[in-house]
């Protein structure tokens, strides 16, 4: 299950699509989104489809991929699609059982709507997958840098999202060690109603506290040691530099409008 | 004493250290030098003090009393604390607790990079600081890929990288298996002898003592040992008295002695222990 | 209570691009009394094998039959077979987390369905065995203990199941000599006082020399060696092959050896080396 989800992970590659600046790609993937809000009928669908496939498709990952990684979301779309079925204000009666009138606009909205969420989560996937989560904080540092001038703490939110995924696998790892003491001492994780298993739950999660406040103390001792003092004066090994190909990305995505937006007023 | 900085890295002063709302001190009147391109080792059983003392040296605590000096520098200095911390680096115990970044070379680069220097002297010096512990090949992997040994090594070229005079190691092999520990002692005692970096090394293991050129060991906070691995380990009551250990060939020349063999009681290695044999018998 | 592992392998993330074989038909059958050091390089599986022997991991294939009893049938109840073969994992301490030492021992004996009674009992008897005094320290928080206590409570917590086989996995690993000392003594007791059956992980040639009466060497998720310390050690370059250590006593009975000098084959405990080089001073051949 943990496997399916596309959504974070990274797909190494030397693609012209994981070459590009990640800063350019994080701008762009947000340009898509938007885009894809701005659509309003089928064949626009069709063009933010055919985008998207040409986009992974440079990228070097197989589509069925992309697509597998929309497995765990099919309960969100499912339960989106209701919904908006159900609370849809429309004029057009397709079909009506006792209190229940299903209109034309309430089935396009809530397909509209599912597909906006489709292209939405694979979008996205396509920046994670081509962007390594190191690149990404990198861009997000650079992006929100401007903002440092008006005192918001980017340095600051680019290391701790650094940290994080440093000592998500570390963490991960001890987490399986405890429990496994925990069941060598005859810890039952697994039966008993919720507030059994919550309780459970204690001889796990104490340890992990623990765990990490101290890794937390050392780290920043370390960190101490090596001459950190925050985001000032600070230079980065990798400076980003934005080529030839992000500007090629940046014409894909204004063609990408300017059809669309042609398509919207043509077509209505 | 501009001399005397010249040829000592680290100098301690009358040094004494308390944690706030501590009762006593947790390193009291210590005095100590490390020499340039020394090699020495700090013994002593859990809560003696040392690793206080380690945290003094690269200025992480501030004496209560006393003084220390990193070359020529005092460490009660604010405006020195980041010279004095690249010029004495820090190796800690727990591998995975002093790993920054999601990428090993990313990690080695750190210091620098706090420091302020060019991202083109960054490239030149982290390649440098990992071929110098054996781990250029891994410059891009992930650390929690690697094992407990390559992780300090790359403690230790992040260190490296800041063009240290010092290096601490504060048991920085305590949770290594044999083949790390091994790894890691290599690195140090290459870096010591080819660089001429002095080192600081804290451990638990005598064997590793064993390879200093002179070892303090601590006490209550207190310094109750001084000398050479040879000087100390021959006195194996006093340092079993201390909690420790001696190595195995100290404490078989031990043996050897009380059964009337003229021994002599500093053999520290297997080596050693074969030709004192050799010359007992040729002797003979 | 004899621990059988038949044919044991078991492969981590199967089917992913990480596929590793972590044992590979491991065979071996630990008997009741035994004191068995387990040794091999990291990776080399003991810590995959370890974690078999009470059922934790399943094999991929093969068994393990605990007191004839196949823990991967269904129908076996794991939990009841986790109270006979206590586990000490690496850096027990980690584990801790009730609010006082006594709690915290308490916790096994309480997943166990025992009466408050027997629990207080074996939490008493349990930290009499790692040498911490009930009065002193049962009601104090575990936190606040030092390292080398920690880590005793840790084992108590364990032993309070009164477990018939106890694995340890690197029970002195990142302790100083003193504390190495005490946790090392305390196994040596249980095995001799209770007969308790001890499987002990170590990368500690020395500990292992002194104290195990068997020995299996692992590499590379197979069984290298099985033998007395004697037959083990006696093999010396095998041993180095797979790069492990010798205690350091063999170290000098080889070297000795190559010199001429007469040390018994198979010598390993520093005494023994000892003996031979008292006898062949006393005897005063010819030098080397």
């Amino acid at each position: 299950m943990l496997n399916d989800i596309t959504l974070g992970q990274y797909y190494p590659g030397n693609s012209p699509v994981h070459r590009m600046d990640p800063r350019c790609k994080l701008l762009l993937t947000v340009a898509y989104i938007v885009g894809v809000f701005l659509i309003g009928n089928l064949p626009g669908y069709l063009l933010a489809l055919a985008f998207l496939w040409l986009v992974v498709r440079v990228s070097g990952i197989r589509f069925s991929y992309l697509l597998r990684g929309l497995k765990p979301l099919r309960f969100i779309l499912v339960f989106t699609f209701i919904l908006n079925v159900a609370f849809t204000q429309g004029q057009t009666v397709l079909f009506a059982v006792g209190f229940f009138r299903l209109t034309r606009e309430a089935l396009e909205n809530a397909i509209y709507f599912s597909l906006r969420l489709v292209f939405l989560v694979m979008g996205t996937s396509v920046l994670t997958l081509t962007t390594s989560p190191v690149q990404l904080t990198d861009a997000l540092e650079h992006l929100m840098h401007p903002l440092a001038r008006f005192g918001f703490p980017a340095h600051e939110l680019a290391m701790m999202m650094t940290i994080a995924l440093r000592f998500i696998p570390t963490l991960l790892e001890e987490a399986d060690k405890i429990q496994k003491a925990q069941m060598a001492r005859g810890a039952d994780f697994e039966s008993g109603n919720l507030m059994a298993r919550a309780r459970a739950m204690i001889p796990l999660l104490v340890p992990l506290f623990v765990s990490s406040f101290r890794r937390a103390n050392d780290l920043a001792m370390a960190m101490e040691a090596r001459c950190y003092r925050g985001g000032e004066h600070r230079t980065r090994l990798r400076e980003l530099r934005y080529t030839r190909l992000d500007f090629y990305a940046l014409l894909c995505m204004i063609a990408f409008f300017v059809l669309i937006i042609a398509e919207g007023m043509l077509l209505g | 004493m501009e001399n005397r900085q010249k040829e000592n890295r680290i100098i301690t002063d009358g040094l004494s250290y308390r944690y706030p709302e501590a009762e006593r001190d947790a390193v009291s009147d210590v005095a100590l030098r490390v020499r340039a391109g020394e090699f020495v080792c700090i013994l002593g059983h859990n809560g003696s003090g040392k690793s206080t003392l380690a945290k003094l040296f690269n200025a992480l605590y501030v004496p209560t009393e006393g003084t220390v000096w990193v070359c020529g520098m005092d460490t009660k200095d604010d405006e020195l604390v980041f010279d004095i911390r690249q010029n004495a680096g820090m190796v800690f115990q727990n591998p995975d607790n002093q790993i920054v970044a999601t990428v090993v070379e990313e990690d080695v680069a750190f210091g620098l990079e706090n420091n302020g220097v060019p991202p083109q002297e960054i490239r030149v010096r982290i390649d440098e600081a990992l071929a110098a512990v054996g781990m250029s090949e891994r410059a891009k992997k992930a650390p929690h890929m690697l094992s407990g040994g390559q992780k300090q090594r790359v403690a230790i070229a992040g260190v490296l990288a800041m063009r240290p005079s010092v290096i601490i190691l504060d048991e920085s092999t305590a949770m290594l298996d044999p083949s790390g520990r091994a790894e890691v002692m290599n690195t140090v005692r290459r870096l010591n002898r080819e660089e001429g970096i002095s080192i600081v090394l804290i451990t638990h293991f005598m064997t590793e003592a064993a390879q200093a050129d002179m070892i303090y060991v601590m006490d209550g906070g207190k310094i109750a040992m001084t000398g050479t691995p040879r000087e100390v380990f021959s006195q194996i009551g006093r340092v079993r008295a201390l909690g420790l250990d001696v190595p195995p060939m100290t404490a078989l020349a031990e043996t050897l002695g009380k059964a009337g063999l003229p021994v002599r009681p500093d053999v520290l290695t297997v080596e050693e222990m074969v030709e004192e044999v050799c010359r007992l018998q040729s002797k003979g | 209570m004899p621990i059988a592992v038949e044919g044991v392998s078991y492969v981590y993330m199967a089917g992913s691009p990480y596929e590793t074989k972590a044992l590979d038909n491991v065979n071996l059958t630990i008997e009741d009394g035994e004191f068995v050091a387990l040794i091999g390089h990291t990776g080399s599986g003991k810590s995959t094998l370890v974690q078999h022997l009470n059922g934790l991991l399943s094999p991929t294939s093969g068994r393990v039959l605990v007191d004839g009893q196949d823990l991967a049938q269904k129908g076996t109840d794991k939990r009841a077979v986790r109270f006979r073969v206590g586990l000490v994992f690496q850096y027990p301490e980690n584990q801790l987390f009730e609010e006082t030492v006594e709690k915290d021992i308490a916790f096994g004996p309480k997943n166990l369905g025992l009466a408050q009674e027997e629990i207080s009992r074996r939490v008493k008897d349990a930290m009499r065995r790692v040498a911490l005094s009930y009065d002193e320290l049962s009601q104090r928080s575990v936190f606040e203990l030092s390292g080398g206590q920690m880590r005793r409570v840790a084992i108590a917590g364990v032993l309070a199941m009164e477990p018939k086989v106890l694995v340890l996995d690197e029970p002195c690993a990142g302790l100083d000599p003193h504390g190495r000392e005490e946790i090392l003594g305390l196994i040596r007791r249980l095995h001799a006082e209770s007969g308790t059956t001890i499987v002990m992980v170590s990368h500690s040639m020395d500990d292992v020399a002194n104290l195990a009466e068997r020995v299996i060497v692992m590499d590379h998720g197979t069984v290298a060696m099985d033998g007395t310390p004697r037959e083990v050690f006696s093999r010396g370059d095998r041993l180095r092959e797979m790069g492990l250590d010798v205690p350091q006593a063999v170290e000098l009975a080889e070297a000795l050896r190559a010199r001429g000098i007469p040390v018994p084959q198979g010598a390993y405990l520093p005494g023994e080396v000892a003996r031979a080089i008292l006898a062949f001073a006393g005897k005063g051949e010819e030098p080397c």
